[in-house]
């Protein structure tokens, strides 16, 4: 395009694109101006309807423009306005050819890689045989075969921009300029060389209706160039172009070195005869494919047989720093303020939360709305890595699921972190939604992942969530740890049963939970084998943690049945730690899943004398954790319990005297007390065998008490103390 | 020094005889179109061009008409990157997991370079220092003192003095003192005989290639200094499930005739079967890429997976009616995917109940499965 341009000497350049963005052209030379970047327009009324055009420094239309204002030769834009283009956003009709011209020629000619055809035929072939014009005379008859004569519609999103276009270049000759320079895609050669009437043209662009736009340059990024939705430019290699842009000569010697150095950086060893080995190999592996010089193919390939020891691994980093890179663009500051910020300074308005350079304190209540818009307003902005507010534990010690509290800070190095957000999106809402997405796609570890999907939950996107979810149940696949998955879980169930989730999204939600619950299902069991002490210990609270999540789940019945063989598994299994087998068995109790009697009848097998002592006291420990209640209730277990106790050889007394004293020590005074009473009183005879703990009739003082409680509690009023009426 | 290396020699038995001719010889006729068909650039001493080794592997038509048969399925680059190293005079390494046909492509390209794949050293344990330089017939030395009469070159110092392509196969298991003799020969390109105060030196043409499994990296991990003579091209798994039904259909093929087992119709179902839970156990996801899935200890290799079918049919043509079901592939599936008894017997669960037990045309399959697995 340079070299095209130096050739040419064109007194006027036309480049396709918004020509609202004329008046920002000037910017591109200013000395601030670094692409990648992009010119953003969007919708005024409603800034989330946004376009971007992203520019790198190899861009031909960067290039175009920056030959433009270098040489003081007029430049303007001449596509379609996007105050047009807007309101047709919606039609059906996509945007472009509908078919990718390069890869029909390359199909023409026989290849199946349009970008290696591309580099081969045009990039390094028809350039460099001295007439910088020729490729492009070429490509131009190549696609007016592609496009011959009546072989399209007349009307349409392309018939208009096309007719804009020619329009743009009518008046550019009105206005006397004689050596015109179009910088537009190649497919649109052939419309805007062909000219039909005026009076066609004026016909088609009659009474387009307009939005109010608004446009400005943002920092853009390679990585954004390279991605092929949303706005990313669908460049698979613009750190690859950007080196060939700016090294005049031995290219390929040139990257490697810069390999090297970047996988040194990263401890690989790698010396200059490497770089040397892999020049040979690039440029042998050229020749023997007929290709001119060695490609980005060619020097990948060199690059992992020679300096990667064939491994994908650091070629990856290769690919990422370099064939992608890392390169993010600067705007000047004379730009126009991005929508988000004005978004921003919009909400900030309507909930009434100035940014203050002083730190202060806000307690926020949940169930007002302003409240609740303020709390998903600071939650979106941390998922935009724009900390304004952190999270605070209240002054006024409130807690509960309505409460919440944040520190808030405005520093003014945060004006720039929303400048960076706004690549992103225009609105902080549709910023945080793909955000949160891009998140998803790139976060490691199952925990990262469940944090981002609460972060989902608490900030409203809904429109993110199912990506979050999607990435959740991969990490969750892939998850081997169980405890992992058991941290997981409680907060997943906790999301379906209070979250404010939308139907598709909770039957997803539902599906993961359940899936996570059965692969906890299976692999409990191995991994509760052989655990010491602590890692019981830790165990113990998962099996706890997991058990009150399973029992949210409703409507599961298999999955119900599942997790009660997994509890009795791990009951009975005698490679388990006393610990996690007596919690198991409690829970099992607990849910009715075992009877007293079963539960005594285990825990005789455990409480004997040929179990070590010290395991004995564990499962005591697990089995009594959930409250000793069950002791004064049943005295057949607490017999149980004593007759073991007094079984214990003096020896090894002292080692499970710890463990029962952390058990006991953790129930009520009166529990403790009352179970004190029992065993002064013998627990050998229990007054009746089939309703342990309960005496043959009521005790109506007790009971009175209980009622008053009950009354209470139900908000009725209660009959005057001592009355005994019918509530019996 | 105790060991004498007994060279290869000619007097090995006539092709036809042979059980499993050599590459040059099985595909003799294929080299000769090639090499009429060639007019591209030879190296010094190659038997045919860079372009038309690279045929040769990956197949192709000729203009005369002759049909090259692809010795080798999978990336075309793959063969390109090896065979521009053997070019570029660089020694090239194949890595890659079990059963990914590094043995298999060393041949070829040596038969394709050098016309002969037999100047081999099969790297182990034991292999001593002799087997990669030279060693003595002691009847000799004792005769006539230290001479080249006396001297039993190795099959590297053969391909040196010949100007031949030298194999080495797992070259991680050659013992690391021993290893370390190549490096003398790779970056001087000399051998020296210091009881005969000569040396020898390589003539153009002369290369190395050498296999290593991936896998037992660890074993005798090679130095830095070794590995930097080399330029290390990693032979992958195949890359869709069609080419690896091809490649297992077609071996299990010969195989199958060579134990004379009934034939598999080509594109079996149970081919394919087996075949997907390989590729979705290995990739840790399912064929359709929805549901995320363990990948077990093992490696679950093509070859493998062609082990399973061939001794499936076995089952099947002995003990069964000789139609290859679902239960004759079962036991040899847990075998292949249970290598650990504890973690990978969990992955195998998980997979039947999350995966398997929801295909609707399955159903035989898991049934079979959670048999076998049960026993
Ligand atoms: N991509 C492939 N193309 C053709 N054949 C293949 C392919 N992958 C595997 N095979 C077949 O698998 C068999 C095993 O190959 P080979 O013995 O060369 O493996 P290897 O990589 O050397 O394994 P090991 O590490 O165990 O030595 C060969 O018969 C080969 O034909
Ligand atoms: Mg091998």
């Amino acid at each position: 395009m340079a070299a095209a341009l130096a050739q040419y000497r064109p007194d006027t350049v036309l480049i396709e694109g918004p020509p609202e963005a004329d008046g920002l052209l000037a910017l591109a030379a200013h000395q601030d101006m670094g692409p990648p970047v992009a010119l953003l327009a969007y919708v005024v009324d409603n800034p989330a309807q946004a376009a971007f055009w992203p520019f790198a420094a190899f861009s031909p239309e960067w290039v175009a423009l920056r030959h433009a204002l270098d040489h003081d030769v007029p430049v303007r834009f001449i596509d379609l306005p996007a105050a047009h283009t807007f309101v047709h956003e919606h039609e059906e009709e996509p945007e472009g050819p509908g078919i990718d011209p390069i890869a029909e020629l390359a199909r023409t000619a026989g290849h199946d890689d349009p970008e290696q055809w591309w580099d081969d035929v045009v990039e390094h072939q028809l350039v460099g045989d001295g007439d910088a014009l020729a490729p492009f005379r070429t490509i131009a008859d190549a696609m007016a075969e592609l496009r011959p004569p009546g072989s399209e519609p007349s009307g349409g999103r392309e018939a208009r921009r096309e007719a804009w276009m020619r329009r743009q270049i009518r008046a550019a000759e009105r206005a006397g300029h004689r050596r015109i320079a179009v910088v537009c895609g190649a497919w649109h050669v052939p419309a805007l060389a062909g000219r039909p009437s005026v009076a066609s043209d004026d016909a088609l662009l009659k009474g387009l209706p307009k939005v109010k736009v608004e446009l400005t340059w943002v920092p853009w990024t390679h990585r954004r160039l390279s991605q092929h939705t949303g706005y990313g430019a669908g460049i698979a290699s613009p750190g690859w172009y950007q080196h060939l842009f700016e090294s005049a000569d031995r290219g390929t010697v040139r990257w490697m070195t810069k390999v090297a150095a970047l996988l040194r950086a990263e401890d690989h060893s790698v010396s200059s005869a490497h770089v040397i080995e892999a020049v040979r190999l690039a440029e042998t592996l050229a020749a023997m494919r007929g290709r001119p010089l060695p490609g980005l193919a060619e020097s990948t390939d060199a690059v992992r047989a020679v300096m990667c020891e064939g491994s994908d691994v650091p070629l990856a980093l290769v690919q990422d720093r370099m064939v992608v890179g890392d390169r993010m663009g600067r705007v000047p500051d004379e730009a126009p303020t991005v929508p988000l910020q004005r978004d921003l300074t919009r909400l900030q308005r309507s909930l009434r939360l100035k940014p203050e350079p002083a730190e202060r304190e806000l307690d926020l209540d949940l169930r007002k709305d302003t409240d609740a818009a303020r709390s998903r307003l600071l939650h979106r902005l941390t998922l935009l890595d724009v900390p304004w507010g952190s999270a605070a534990t209240s002054r006024t010690g409130s807690t509960g699921t309505f409460r919440e509290s944040w520190r808030l800070l405005w520093e003014p190095e945060l004006a720039i972190k929303v400048a960076e957000a706004g690549i992103w999106g225009t609105t902080v809402e549709s910023a945080a939604t793909s955000r949160a997405r891009d998140l998803a796609a790139h976060s490691g570890s199952l925990g990262e992942v469940t944090a981002l999907a609460e972060a989902c939950l608490l900030a409203d996107l809904p429109d993110a969530l199912p990506t979050v979810l999607q990435a959740l149940a991969d990490r969750a696949a892939l998850d081997a740890d169980v405890a992992h998955l058991a941290e997981a879980l409680p907060a997943l169930v906790r999301s379906l049963r209070y979250g404010d989730v939308r139907g598709t999204d909770a039957a997803a939600l539902r599906e993961l939970a359940e899936g996570l619950a059965v692969r906890i299902c299976i692999g409990l069991p191995p991994a509760c084998n052989s655990l010491d002490a602590e890692g019981a210990g830790a165990m113990a609270g998962h099996l706890g943690s997991t058990h009150a999540a399973v029992a949210l789940l409703t409507d599961a019945d298999e999955l119900h049945q599942r997790w009660s063989a997994t509890l009795r598994t791990l009951a009975e299994r005698d490679t388990i730690a006393g610990l996690l087998r007596g919690r198991a068995a409690r829970l099992l109790l607990d849910d009715n899943q075992w009877d007293a009697a079963e539960a005594a009848r285990q825990m005789r097998l455990t409480l004997n004398p040929v179990t070590p002592p010290a395991e004995a006291a564990g499962w005591i420990e697990g089995f009594l954790a959930g409250g000793g209640m069950l002791l004064v209730h049943d005295t057949r277990l607490l017999g149980l319990v004593d007759d073991w106790l007094t079984s214990v050889p003096d020896a090894a007394f002292p080692d499970v005297l710890p463990l029962l004293r952390r058990t006991f020590s953790g129930f009520d005074p009166g529990v403790r007390r009352t179970i004190a009473d029992r065993v002064r009183a013998g627990t050998d005879t229990p007054a009746t065998p089939d309703r342990p703990g309960f005496a043959p009739t009521l005790d109506r003082t007790r009971a009175a008490t209980a009622r008053r409680t009950a009354a209470v509690l139900l908000g009725i009023n209660h009959a005057p103390p001592g009355a005994r009426g019918s509530a019996e | 020094m105790s060991v004498s290396a007994v060279p290869p020699t000619d007097s090995a038995a006539p092709a036809e005889e042979a059980l499993r001719p050599h590459a040059e010889t099985a595909y003799a006729a294929e080299l000769a179109a090639l090499a009429a068909a060639d007019d591209r650039p030879r190296p010094a001493c190659w038997q045919l061009s860079p372009w038309a080794v690279a045929t040769y592997l990956l197949g192709g038509a000729l203009p005369d008409g002759t049909v090259v048969t692809p010795k080798y399925v999978g990336p075309r680059r793959i063969i390109e990157v090896a065979v521009t190293t053997l070019a570029t005079d660089r020694a090239l390494l194949l890595l890659g997991v079990p059963g990914t046909a590094k043995t298999w492509v060393s041949e070829h390209l040596a038969a394709a370079v050098s016309g002969d794949s037999t100047l081999l050293v099969q790297g182990t344990a034991g292999t001593p220092e002799e087997a990669i330089r030279y060693g003595w017939n002691y009847a000799r030395l004792l005769a006539e003192g230290p001479s080249r009469g006396a001297l039993v070159p190795s099959p590297v110092m053969r391909a040196m003095s010949e100007g031949r392509t030298a194999r080495v196969e797992e070259l991680t298991r050659i013992p690391a003192d021993v290893q370390d003799s190549l490096i003398t020969i790779l970056s001087e390109k000399t051998l020296p005989i210091p009881e005969l105060g000569e040396e020898v030196q390589a003539v153009r043409g002369f290369n190395l290639i050498a296999t290593a499994n991936d896998r037992d990296r660890g074993v005798n991990e090679l130095s830095s200094a070794l590995r930097r003579r080399f330029n290390t091209v990693v032979l992958p798994l195949p890359a869709s499930l069609e080419e690896e039904v091809d490649i297992v259909s077609r071996r299990v093929g010969e195989l199958g005739r060579s134990l004379e087992l009934p034939a598999v119709p080509s594109g079996s179902a149970e081919i394919r079967r087996v075949v997907t839970v390989f590729r979705e156990l290995r990739d840790g996801v399912t064929a359709d890429g929805r549901t995320k899935v363990k990948s077990p200890s093992g490696s679950l290799s093509t070859a493998e997976a062609i082990s399973v079918v061939t001794s499936g049919l076995a089952l099947a043509a002995h003990f069964g009616d000789g139609v290859l079901r679902p239960g004759d592939v079962a036991s040899g599936l847990l075998g292949a995917v249970v290598r650990d008894p504890a973690a990978d017997r969990l992955v195998w669960q998980e997979y039947l109940e999350s995966v398997v037990r929801d295909r609707d045309d399955w159903k035989d399959f898991y049934r079979s499965c959670r048999e076998a697995a049960e026993h």
